[in-house]
């Protein structure tokens, strides 16, 4: 069995984002990108599949532009074997994205697509779903534990209701939440054999990718602040406090 | 009068709370039908007619809605969807898996986590944790799809009495996707954490399973709900139903109580439209008391029973 990685760049999660000057978007320049923590819990999940001997080759994948050959690199030290850029400078929306994965599917075959449950930069929480729809085929998405049985895969999903287990069947699409499994640290020599590992790139544009309707993106500005609090001295003061507020 | 088709999010028993204040989101935009999947849930049907601003339910019974299963549920969706202007979904587990199936169905684009409406196709929504707000528009032709993030809204009345049509979706449904079942996670009979108007939560400060127990305590005292950080569920102390936050639960409460949790942006994320928070930390300079309404600097395990030595002096 193949397994395909989505992957997405983005600012680093302890990067603490600006609002650009015009409100257009968010600062990017002279910023710390990472691969999406969600998505770096997908790659980790496929190379531990592969090393329990359930599959045999682990393709990651990005659509982005040219500087997302770093992340690409970093999973490929991690473990995958080998990358592919879907080269792009447009921001690439979701259901975009979904069907130039689709475009990979086709090529690549694969018999499981992992990604992440959202990406922390826009937190649209949709690819996974879309892309499930539209290959038609299984989707579990926010999955904590997965495994696999008479060629089936068994998901636990993290619900509202608790935890929800789903059979599927191969291929699928699974989408992964923080508590799947802690990715490994990258060492050193595996950097320098990830330099060497094939990485691909392909020009969106050369997809024939069948572009859907675009949400149109207007001012970015700051949730409002919650004014300031105080702090009280003792217990007896908070709740007088709260009493005050009406709060009890 | 445009239209709006609101799915509902159910457990086969109840209505789940975030329907009454995404009808409040719905009906800014439109006259709202209420779409309900199930497999026998009349009463569930009968919660959603009683909503004020519903214009009617619509009931989708057959054996393959007994659960939510997106795959499942999608194509009939995308079917019923057909002639409305608007499409909505809580931004709820449910919501969140199933609305972007059906956006792909119908190849159109969605907006998740709306929180305010600003026109008819305008609106606004939160990225990067909550700390930048986006204004987004959809473009002409195509109807609007959207989950709708429950926790900007106030519920509505239930003082209607919408009418409850049973309706035939004629879609092909697949069977590569099997439901197999839902694990209880404990935690007894407490009031449901997304609608109970006060809500005590606990973080890693609290240390371990067993002394989670005091958060309990205080929760059971004030009738209130129990939360917990992410690092409280890493950790093991509570299930994962009660954590709060980014990748949580985005909740409103009146009263919030962090006890023990540092206040983490993602954390923040989850309880920025708390009525009154309250922070009990010995750490004084965490982040969660730049936040907090209230703040108290000290030993949770001295605080906890005084706080309830307290409220019972008050008579509460």
């Amino acid at each position: 069995m193949k397994i395909l990685v989505g992957i997405k760049r983005v600012i680093d999660s302890n990067v603490r984002v600006q609002i650009n000057r015009d409100g257009t978007g968010v600062v990017t320049d002279g910023v710390k990108m990472s691969i999406n923590p969600f998505d770096e819990i997908a790659v980790e999940e496929a190379l531990r599949i592969k090393e329990r001997g359930e599959a045999g080759e682990v393709i990651v994948a990005t659509i982005g532009p040219g500087a997302a050959q770093q992340q690409l690199r970093t999973a490929l030290a991690m473990g995958a074997d080998r990358a592919v850029l879907i080269e792009s400078d447009e921001d690439v929306q979701p259901l975009a994205a979904a069907r130039t994965f689709m475009k990979l599917v086709e090529k690549e075959d694969p018999g499981l697509v992992l990604l992440g449950k959202q990406a922390i930069d826009d937190d649209s929480n949709q690819v996974g779903q879309m892309l499930a729809a539209i290959w038609d085929r299984p989707q579990a998405t926010f999955v904590s534990r997965l495994h696999f049985a008479d060629g089936n895969g068994r998901a636990v999903r993290e619900v509202d209701a608790g935890l929800e287990t789903l059979e599927v069947e191969l291929p699928a699409v699974i989408t992964v939440d923080l508590r799947l499994n802690e990715p490994r640290f990258v060492k050193m020599p595996d950097i320098m054999k990830a330099k060497r590992k094939p990485l691909e790139t392909v020009p969106l544009a050369t997809l024939g990718v069948d572009m859907p309707p675009r949400l149109e993106f207007g001012r970015h500005e700051p949730p409002p602040k919650r004014a300031a609090g105080i702090k009280v001295e003792s217990v007896e003061a908070l709740v007088k406090s709260l009493r005050e507020r009406g709060m009890l | 009068m445009a239209n709006v088709l609101l799915v509902a999010d159910h457990d086969g028993r109840t209505l789940n709370t975030g329907i009454a204040r995404s009808v409040a989101c719905a009906r800014e935009l439109g006259e709202v039908h209420v779409a309900i999947f199930h497999a026998g849930a009349d009463a569930v049907c009968q919660s959603a007619a009683k909503l004020d601003g519903v214009a009617k339910v619509l009931s989708v019974a057959r054996p393959e809605n007994a659960h939510a299963v997106a795959a499942i549920m999608a194509p009939q969706l995308a079917k019923l969807a057909a002639g409305y202007d608007y499409v909505l979904a809580p931004s709820t587990t449910f919501g969140k898996d199933v609305l972007p199936r059906v956006a792909a169905l119908l190849g159109v684009p969605q907006v998740s986590d709306l929180m305010e409406v600003v026109d008819a196709r305008t609106f606004r929504r939160p990225t990067y944790a909550g700390n930048v707000l986006v204004t987004v528009k959809v473009p002409d032709g195509i109807p609007v799809l959207a989950t709708v993030r429950i926790a900007s809204f106030q519920a509505v009345e239930e003082s209607g009495a919408a009418p409850v049509e049973a309706v035939q979706v004629d879609a092909e449904l697949p069977r590569h996707t099997k439901y197999h079942g839902l694990s209880d996670p404990g935690g007894g009979e407490r009031p449901d954490l997304q609608s109970c108007p006060r809500v005590v939560a606990g973080g890693r400060g609290v240390g371990s399973k067993e002394n989670f127990e005091i958060i309990f305590r205080l929760a059971d005292k004030l009738g209130a709900a129990v939360g917990a950080s992410r690092a409280a569920v890493d950790a093991g102390y509570v299930p994962n139903d009660m954590q709060v936050g980014q990748t949580g639960k985005i909740i409103a409460p009146q009263l919030y109580f962090a006890i023990g949790i540092s206040g983490a942006i993602q954390h923040m994320t989850g309880i920025k439209d708390a009525g009154c928070i309250v922070a009990i930390n010995k750490d004084g300079d965490a982040p969660i008391f730049e936040a907090a309404d209230f703040g108290l600097v000290g030993d949770l395990f001295q605080i906890l029973p005084q706080l309830e030595q307290e409220l019972e002096k008050a008579g509460l």
